[in-house]
């Protein structure tokens, strides 16, 4: 697995933490200290997390990919903010909507298209499809398929991220929908208690993209101010607007080295909207109207960003246009990819169901 | 007599009690303006209006526990369980409630719930999302399982689940609701407890529930052109049990394979074979044949999948060593 890698956690984090010194002409990042370079690769990121799920959505409807298939569209600007602050030894853990952060982490575009289509040179061998992208050597603990129910397994990381003193901190995705489930409570409690003693180093991000499956906010609880909830819990809370990369970018600077530095939880509501269909095969839509979606597109993470870029003079239509030829390539790759790659072994089975050994 | 798909049927007889008892409501994720995630109650909403199908948030352990209380304090909730992977959730409340409260208030209370959904592997779902639970439920004194496998079935026995005064545990076959057949005019129901024999045979009797009921159809099939005719019973009811179908079938082939999508230790099956030999033990010309799922949690992909369930050619082969033909 290692040789199909295009880059490793350690040199991912290494290329982050040189995202330093002043942005040029006073450009779009100039607040956040952050140069040209950075900014495109931002740009970069979320084409990528675009026009890979672009691709995965033909895959499933070619019948290549199977089981369920949750995209990430108009969500990317969440994954891309929170996971520029990701540093070696912090850990990361979401749910079923998973793809962007695997190849955010450094997963490469051909191992995640390969899962998404069953195959043995897949993330995780083809076992667990697209709910269940794990990547631990960078940082990825899972994709998970029941709502709510990796909450707790985030706040016990971060119980043993402060236990064991590594400084790292757990970033913990989840939905709107996943808020009422009785696994987010008794965890966010947990959380907030050990949090009193510096132990628990956890950032809740609640993806707010309106819905759970077909269900709106408002028709899931009569307590619409979500990050509320946090307050029963001593978790001390914010709202970013999901859809600005660089708001995102700025609450994510603070919110994780303010985790980092007090081994407390602390929580961002981030307001997002997800402009697919809940996963691929939700094709009547009627909990929702054409002309939501269409008002939602006009602030689409990418174009918000695009239009920030250009009129900073950061970048020209030339150079945007490359990128996006560049990343299609990629993506096109990783298609024949898995295309092409050999199903999983059949003795693959029976692997993995217990592991070998005493404990050390 | 009309021909509907599963999902029809089941449909059907929801809407049929719910106009002839105003007592049943249904609820659980999306199934009222989103039409269900299998579309299974699609448009009862527009029916019956949103306080007697109940859109709730993602919180099985809450809406299955208020299902309770409501069937307590007198009214006959259906759940839908989105699919059956998600009442983990629930499983306290149906447990340790529904289950148990009639015996533990000395019968002061009844509990008339339907806990509904699609169960059942075989769409590349993988590990969390793909369990055949009838073992499990079917473990607990207090709860009836039923597992119906044909449109005519799946009616009839929902029809019979609404009316039962007990928490019945209804795992719905969920790869077959666009399957069609005949489904009687007019309100019938499907006593609990009777299995159903699917073909008729005198040389080697094939047992199963659920989706695998249709393969093993197939392979009757394949076995008579092998000059072997096989029975194949539908166990449709899991608890209570139809012993007595099971039993006067094997006395007649002297011979029995039980087929489960579920693992095999604990199982279903476990308990036939245990049944066959107690009661039959005389009759018997060969150990009871046992095909069941790889002990392994669902993997994803289409190769390994499939290798985990029970395949057509893994029966036909448990058959001929049955008949000492292998
Ligand atoms: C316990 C449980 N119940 C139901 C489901 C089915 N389901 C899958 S995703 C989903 C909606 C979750 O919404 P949210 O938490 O807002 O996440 P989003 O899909 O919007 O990213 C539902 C109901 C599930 N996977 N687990
Ligand atoms: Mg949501």
């Amino acid at each position: 697995m290692a040789t199909t890698r295009n880059r490793t956690a350690k040199a991912a984090a290494e290329a982050r933490e040189g995202d330093v010194g002043p942005a040029p002409n006073g450009a779009a990042g100039a607040d956040l200290g952050l140069d040209a370079e950075t900014l495109l690769r931002f740009y970069r990121e979320m084409t990528l997390i675009r026009l890979f799920e672009e691709a995965a959505q033909r895959g499933f409807r070619q019948g290549k990919i199977g089981g369920y298939l949750h995209l990430y569209i108009g969500q990317e600007a969440v994954a891309v903010g929170f996971l520029h602050e990701y540093r070696t030894g912090d850990h990361v853990i979401t749910a079923y909507r998973d793809h962007a952060h695997a190849l955010l982490l450094g997963s490469t575009p051909r191992e995640v298209m390969a899962e998404l289509f069953g195959k043995g040179t897949g993330l995780v061998k083809g076992k667990g499809g697209s709910m269940h992208l794990f990547d631990v050597e960078n940082g990825l603990y899972g994709g998970y398929g029941i709502v709510g129910g990796h909450i707790p397994l985030g706040v016990g990381m971060a119980y043993a991220q402060a236990y064991q003193q590594t400084g790292g901190v757990t970033q913990l995705y989840f939905g709107d929908g996943a808020i009422h489930n009785a696994a987010f409570h008794e965890a966010a409690n947990l959380s907030g208690l050990w949090g009193r003693d510096g132990l628990n180093p956890c950032l809740f991000i609640l993806e707010n993209n309106q819905y759970g499956m077909g269900t709106s906010v408002e028709r899931a609880t009569a307590m619409t101010d979500l990050s509320a909830k946090f307050d029963s819990y001593a978790i001390e809370h914010e709202d970013v607007d999901g859809m600005d990369l660089f708001a995102v970018l700025e609450c994510a600077k603070r919110t994780v080295a303010r985790v980092r530095e007090s081994g407390r939880p602390y929580a961002v509501e981030v307001q997002t909207y997800r402009l697919s269909p809940h996963g691929a095969a939700d094709f009547l839509e009627r909990y929702r109207s054409k002309d939501e979606i269409a008002e939602a597109r006009k602030r689409d993470p990418i174009n918000l960003l695009e239009a920030r870029l250009l009129e900073a003079d950061v970048a020209d239509e030339a150079t945007l246009t490359a990128i996006r030829d560049e990343v299609k390539a990629v993506v096109e790759d990783a298609v024949t990819f898995a295309d092409e790659s050999p199903e999983p072994p059949l003795e693959e089975l029976a692997t993995d169901v217990y592991a070998d050994g005493a404990a050390s | 007599m009309p021909v509907m798909t599963y999902r029809e049927a089941l449909r059907s007889a929801m809407a049929e009690e719910m106009t002839r008892d105003e007592s049943v409501v249904i609820l659980g994720e999306d199934i009222g303006i989103y039409g269900g995630t299998h579309l299974v109650t699609d448009k009862l909403i527009d029916q019956f209006g949103p306080r007697r199908v109940i859109d709730t948030p993602i919180a099985e352990g809450g809406f299955t526990g208020a299902a309770i209380g409501m069937a307590m304090a007198g009214m006959r909730p259906i759940v839908e369980m989105m699919t059956w992977n998600f009442s983990f959730q629930a499983v306290d409340q149906i447990v340790q409630n529904a289950a148990k409260v009639r015996y533990f208030s000395g019968g002061q209370v009844t509990v008339p719930l339907v806990i509904r959904g699609p169960n059942g592997g075989g769409v590349q779902l993988s590990a969390q999302h793909t369990h055949s639970l009838e073992n499990f439920y079917g473990h607990f004194p207090g709860l009836k399982v039923v597992s119906p496998v044909t449109p005519h079935d799946v009616k009839g026995m929902m029809i019979e689940a609404i009316r039962d005064p007990n928490p019945i545990i209804f795992l719905e076959a969920g790869a077959l609701y666009g399957t069609k057949g005949e489904v009687p005019e007019g309100e019938f129901t499907v006593p609990f407890g009777k299995a159903r024999v699917a073909r008729e045979g005198t040389d080697v009797t094939l047992i199963a529930y659920g989706r695998q009921v249709n393969m093993l159809l197939k392979v009757a099939d394949t076995l008579a052109a092998d000059g072997v005719a096989a029975e194949v019973i539908d166990l449709r009811s899991i608890r209570p049990f139809d012993e007595q179908t099971i039993v006067e079938s094997v006395r007649k082939t002297h011979r029995a394979v039980v087929v489960q999508e579920q693992w095999r230790w604990f199982s279903v099956g476990s308990e036939v074979a245990a049944l066959i030999q107690e009661q039959a033990f005389d009759d018997l010309d060969a150990p009871v044949e046992r095909v069941s799922g790889a002990e392994v949690p669902a993997p994803y992909a289409r190769n390994l999948e499939v290798a985990a369930f029970p395949s057509e050619q893994q029966i036909v082969d448990a058959a001929r060593r049955a008949m000492y033909r292998g």
